[in-house]
């Protein structure tokens, strides 16, 4: 079936203007846009640059704005959108070329709230314990793909990008929410910081964005509750 | 050209060069090279779980898991590398606990176990649960914490950096130059340590559950210095691709009680391993599948099976196996829990590589004889942990054993060794001559046509069932293929971001190894794990039980070697389950 993309065209040493460019696509029954952006790409325009890995959701390399909404081209289905579909780079990034985006900004945040465990000394002969209740406290968090989807529809973000943003926020409450750690602390600084925790105007989009059905608001409140009874 | 240096310098971001950045990274100043962002390698697609006999959830020891790893190869693995995986196997998974690798937990609070395919208690006989799991998103938590863990220890990453070449003179390795995707130009990188953690190669393949990324691209890098490439015909097809995409499947499925289903509404494993039924090893599982596809008993008579879960319910599916659900529902449009999912036999692993010693050091002529300062690990590599057939869960956990060890060995190596030798133009000229002169290539073939004839043909004859006529056929084809690359043009002449060029570096080292692969099965005339020749049904001991050792001459012929198994424990037995 002919289905017509509209795709953000940018290449800095080609032109400083960027542009839409048009292409029609024979689509295959269950291709997903990937699928038509690598027909793009193979068939009729090898200048056509976007990301791409895994192809099934879990590497976070294709995350782009798909009529409008944030999301993975790799499991969007083509039969889901309607009418011409319009595929640009995740807003809130500086766009390198086409669909890609400086991503260097948005690791160095993840890289700010110190995401590794903060503990003391394990035991010598085994795991440490930790029941399945407990654990249970890390699903939501820990499934985070990194694909920036969810940062790049923060309204915070688009104004300052030296917010640390949700994804980073998830990432902090991935550890901060884990009972083998005890570094909230030291990570005070940080999330209590003018581009920390407090920036979040509670908007929401990221949930709407998020393409593992993720929450990072409501992991945004609770570390929000956790600074506010330590400060208490 | 820019000119960096490290003591150690690690390509590939997956849980292997992770594992062995971090270990190094607590001595040595250490640099990663990804073709991707870290956090985006295909380990993070792994699912089930990684393989350790804890006994947490009943008895398991150390033993039984080496027998069943030794045995599920079909007894071409390399019993004192095996020996190490298993034996290390305990205190790594300890090691990423400590870390804090999210684990799903007993009601005990330990490490939770599910059984697997291929891996049982007692010697064989009873059944065992060995995967220690993230629900089934192991291998992204794995992924995210050795991340996170090397930027602790202050390693530094070069993200999209594409490996072009290495750097190697007088049997030692000097550094390596590569491309950065971004800007287009090419750095020299020199270090007294390189570490090759370039991951697998089944994108050679039509039907695979691997990333776009997985195009073995340290293979071709490493054959063209001389060092031949180990046991590259056996190539693991994993039974529960989802069809028609091919992506995987966790054999965590069939592992939490998951059935196969043909088109008559039987459990044709009965047929085929009566005893272990769907938790045969793969190699075993997708040779049924293929002969029950073949026969016409494929769903309606076509080419997939039905896994069904519905009958674990819909709490246990979603509590264990979330992201197969996920997955199957937006793929296949099918909830799981109520309906079975359509699967088929897709190209997964591959046990062959670059052969290396215990310490993960690269052998030169396959043997002894080590490339100083040259090391790989994980799938790139061949020590052999996995034989002529991988176990599921073994390759996680050997990425992080053996990447663990490599980093310990290279830290250990740099202290000892001298200081770094920076080369100049001179080295890396011939390294940006071949670049440049792919970039302004100007032919009319179509790099997308290559590499799909590649993957068909591969599919073809050098899939799950093979002959001396279908990879004689091959590797007359390869030649074509060959050549008609040559002719393969780059439109885009863009400098930044022209991943036209990487795409067609990569289907070049595609194109280098899957003839070496085509060669090394047409030459052994027995059945033996995963390569399963018609022509020749049966194992043989007597002329096989050896590692093809494949060479690419300065000629550009391939040069066929052999070198014996190691075995030290376990005498090859028939093998049934």
């Amino acid at each position: 079936m002919e289905r017509q993309f509209r795709i953000y065209r940018y290449n800095p040493e080609v032109s400083p203007t960027p542009s839409f460019k048009t292409y029609t696509v024979d689509v295959q029954p269950a291709w997903t846009v990937l699928d038509a952006l690598n027909a793009i790409k193979w068939d009729q325009d090898g200048s056509l640059t976007f990301r791409r890995s895994c192809r099934h959701g879990i590497c976070g390399s294709c995350g782009m704005k798909i009529n409008g909404k944030n999301g993975l081209a790799c499991e969007i289905q083509v039969e889901s959108l309607k009418g011409v579909i319009t595929v640009e780079p995740l807003h809130g990034f500086r766009i390198l070329r086409d669909l890609v985006t400086d991503m260097d900004g948005f690791f160095a945040h993840i890289e700010a709230v110190k995401p590794w465990l903060i503990a003391g000394t394990p035991p010598t002969d085994g795991e440490r314990l930790q029941s399945p209740e407990d654990r249970k406290q890390l699903d939501g968090l820990y499934e985070c793909i990194l694909c920036g989807a969810c940062t790049s529809a923060c309204p915070s973000y688009w104004v300052n990008d030296d917010f640390l943003g949700p994804a980073a926020l998830l990432k902090a409450a991935r550890y901060v929410m884990d009972t083998r750690d005890e570094g909230f602390a030291e990570r005070v600084d940080v999330l209590d910081s003018r581009n920390g925790l407090w920036r979040c105007h509670t908007i929401f989009n990221c949930v709407e964005a998020c393409p593992k059905s993720l929450n990072p608001t409501e992991a945004i409140v609770k570390l929000r509750q956790k600074l506010t009874a330590l400060k208490i | 050209m820019e000119h960096h240096r490290h003591d150690v310098v690690v390509v590939g971001a997956g849980i292997a060069g992770l594992y062995a950045a971090m270990k190094a990274g607590e001595s040595a100043d250490v640099g990663v090279l990804s073709k991707v962002y870290p956090t985006r390698s295909h380990s993070g697609a792994a699912q089930g779980g990684s393989a350790a006999a804890l006994g947490n959830e009943g008895e398991d020891s150390w033993e039984y898991h080496l027998y069943d790893t030794v045995r599920g190869g079909d007894f071409l693995g390399d019993q004192d590398a095996q020996e190490l995986l298993v034996k290390e196997a305990i205190p790594v998974t300890y090691e990423m606990e400590h870390l804090g690798l999210p684990f799903s937990r007993t009601p005990e609070g330990k490490i939770a176990q599910r059984p697997f395919g291929g891996h049982f208690s007692k010697f064989g006989k009873g059944p065992v649960k060995r995967s220690c799991y993230v629900a089934d998103r192991s291998g992204h938590a794995q992924l995210h914490l050795l991340y996170e863990q090397s930027l602790k220890q202050g390693v530094r990453f070069y993200n999209e950096f594409l490996v072009t070449s290495l750097i190697i003179e007088g049997g030692v390795c000097r550094g390596l130059v590569a491309l950065e995707i971004r800007t287009g130009n090419l750095h020299a990188f020199w270090a007294r340590a390189v570490m090759l953690a370039t991951g697998g190669y089944a994108r050679a393949w039509r039907v695979t559950s691997n990333s776009h990324a997985n195009t073995g691209d340290g293979l071709p890098l490493v054959a063209k210095a001389g060092v031949p490439l180990e046991d590259m015909e056996f190539v693991q097809f994993h039974p529960t691709g989802l069809y028609p995409h091919g992506i995987l499947v966790s054999e965590a499925a069939r592992g939490e009680g998951g059935y196969l289903f043909n088109g008559e509404g039987v459990r044709f494993m009965e047929k085929y391993a009566a005893s272990k039924m769907e938790l045969a090893p793969r190699d075993v599982v997708s040779r049924a599948e293929q002969t029950e596809i073949d026969e016409g008993r494929g769903i309606d008579g076509g080419e997939y099976l039905n896994l069904d879960l519905t009958h674990l319910g819909a709490d246990a599916i979603l509590e264990r196996l979330p992201q197969i659900h996920e997955l199957v529902v937006k793929f296949a449009a099918v909830d799981c829990t109520k309906k079975p999912i359509p699967i088929q036999p897709t190209a997964h692993y591959s046990m062959g590589g670059i052969p290396t010693d215990l310490d993960t050091r690269v052998l030169l002529d396959g043997k002894k004889q080590v490339v100083e300062g040259l090391y790989a690990s994980g799938e790139c590599a061949c020590v052999s942990n996995h034989g002529a057939n991988r176990l599921g869960t073994n390759s996680t956990m050997e990425a992080a054993v053996f990447g663990r060890r490599g980093g310990i060995a290279m830290a250990k190596f740099v202290r000892g060794a001298g200081p770094i030798l920076p080369g100049d133009e001179r080295d890396t000229a011939a390294a940006e001559e071949e670049i440049e002169a792919l970039r302004s290539r100007t032919g009319r073939e179509s790099a997308k046509v290559i590499r799909a004839e590649l993957q068909a043909s591969m599919t073809e004859n050098v899939g799950i069932f093979r002959t001396a006529e279908k990879l004689q056929k091959q590797v007359k084809f390869m030649q074509t293929l060959k050549e008609r690359f040559k002719e393969v043009g780059v439109s885009d002449g863009s400098r930044a971001f022209n991943t036209e060029l990487t795409e067609l570096i990569e289907l070049g080292g595609m194109l280098d190894f899957s003839e070496i692969i085509s060669v090394s099965a047409l030459a052994r005339q027995e059945s033996r794990g995963a390569h399963s020749r018609k022509d020749y049904p049966k194992r043989d001991d007597v002329q096989w039980l050896r590692h093809t050792l494949a060479f690419r001459e300065a000629d550009g012929s391939i040069r066929l070697d052999y070198k014996p198994v190691v075995i030290n424990r376990f005498q090859p037995e028939e093998r049934k389950y």
